[in-house]
């Protein structure tokens, strides 16, 4: 069973992953995106960190909740209400028990997912965060190093697709041949959960 | 349910600029009737280009007058953030909605609009009927 303590080593596990990986999230949303995704994840997970030491939530739906609230409030680009989304209905969908199982975990992600994908209007194939996350979700089930080489496999896989959505669909053909920066902090994300769990 | 009160209305902009130019550029073109009250939510706290959920959540607040209020957007996050804070049900006050309009001639529209003492419904229908507006 999964309990509060597992949730926060996630997002602590998301926050050091995304720290270190922030110039190069930055540098892939410079051909295509507005060069800030790296700083806005950094602002946002770090300050998720924060809020989570200082009001300590004791279930893994607080630990979830509470992280996409701070997203929300924190990163100032597109990527705070997308993953403040995902992060808030996931663990709406928790509820408040003390421990959660994978399998619960698993259906909650998915409903997270599938709220990102209303909120942003974003389909698989559209060159976004939900190319890594919905293979991810369907990995899940199998395990968290499933779902992590899912999500990576996901991110590697936008390259030569064409951007539908965001600003980089403005750049049209030009997206084609850049990894969409959004998949590829996505799958830093699922990487944490994998991580917390030790695999 | 307005009792006579305005509909508010929130300006949301990725660059505070133009957030606090289009409300300038709106309440002067809506002329010499009663004051709406209209706020820009524009740019980051920290004074740079995009969107702040604090600086929107404020401003909501600041223009709420109990009849509702019509939050516009320019694009990305700016539309995405006031979705996300709506989802989050306590954020904004009641009756606070996003319209679905240009952000410039939508502004100006709902201004308009709001200052003949015009429901929320009213004020979204005549934003939305901006996009009808062809130039060409």
């Amino acid at each position: 069973m999964l309990d509060a303590d597992f949730f926060r080593r996630w997002m602590t596990a998301t926050a050091a992953s995304v720290d270190r990986e922030a110039e190069r999230l930055t540098a892939l949303d410079s051909p295509i995106g507005d060069a800030d995704h790296g700083s806005n994840l950094q602002r946002g997970f770090t300050a998720v960190v924060a809020v989570l030491e200082k009001e300590a939530p004791k279930t893994p739906g607080g630990v979830l909740t509470l992280a996409g609230r701070q997203l929300i409030s924190t990163v100032g680009g597109a990527s705070g209400p997308l993953y403040g989304t995902l992060l808030r209905r996931t663990g709406k969908a928790l509820g408040d028990a003390d421990e959660v199982s994978a399998e619960q975990l698993a259906e909650a992600f998915r409903a997270g997912v599938d709220a990102v994908m209303t909120l942003g209007g974003a389909a698989p194939g559209d060159k976004t965060m939900i190319d890594a996350l919905v293979p991810a979700v369907d990995a899940l089930d199998d395990s968290f190093t499933a779902a992590r080489t899912a999500a990576e496999e996901g991110a590697v896989a936008t390259t030569p697709l064409q951007a539908r959505k965001g600003r980089a669909s403005y750049v049209g053909e030009r997206s084609i041949g850049h990894q969409d920066p959004g998949a590829t902090s996505a799958a830093l994300l699922v990487a944490g959960l994998a991580e917390a769990a030790g695999e | 349910m307005s009792d006579g009160q305005l509909v508010g209305i929130v300006l949301v902009s990725h660059s505070a600029e133009v957030a606090a130019s289009v409300a300038e550029l709106a309440k002067g073109l809506a002329g010499g009737g009663p004051a709406v009250p209209v706020a820009p939510a524009g740019g980051t706290e920290g004074g740079g280009l995009g969107t702040s959920s604090e600086l929107i959540a404020a401003a909501a607040a600041s223009v709420d007058r109990g009849a509702g209020v019509a939050v516009l957007t320019d694009l990305g996050s700016a539309v995405l953030t006031v979705k996300a804070l709506l989802a989050e049900g306590d954020e904004l006050p009641e009756g606070t909605h996003l319209v679905d309009a240009p952000f410039v001639e939508g502004a100006v529209a709902a201004v308009v609009t709001a200052s003949t003492g015009a429901d929320l419904a009213a004020v979204e229908a005549a934003a939305t009927e901006a996009y009808t507006y062809r130039k060409v």
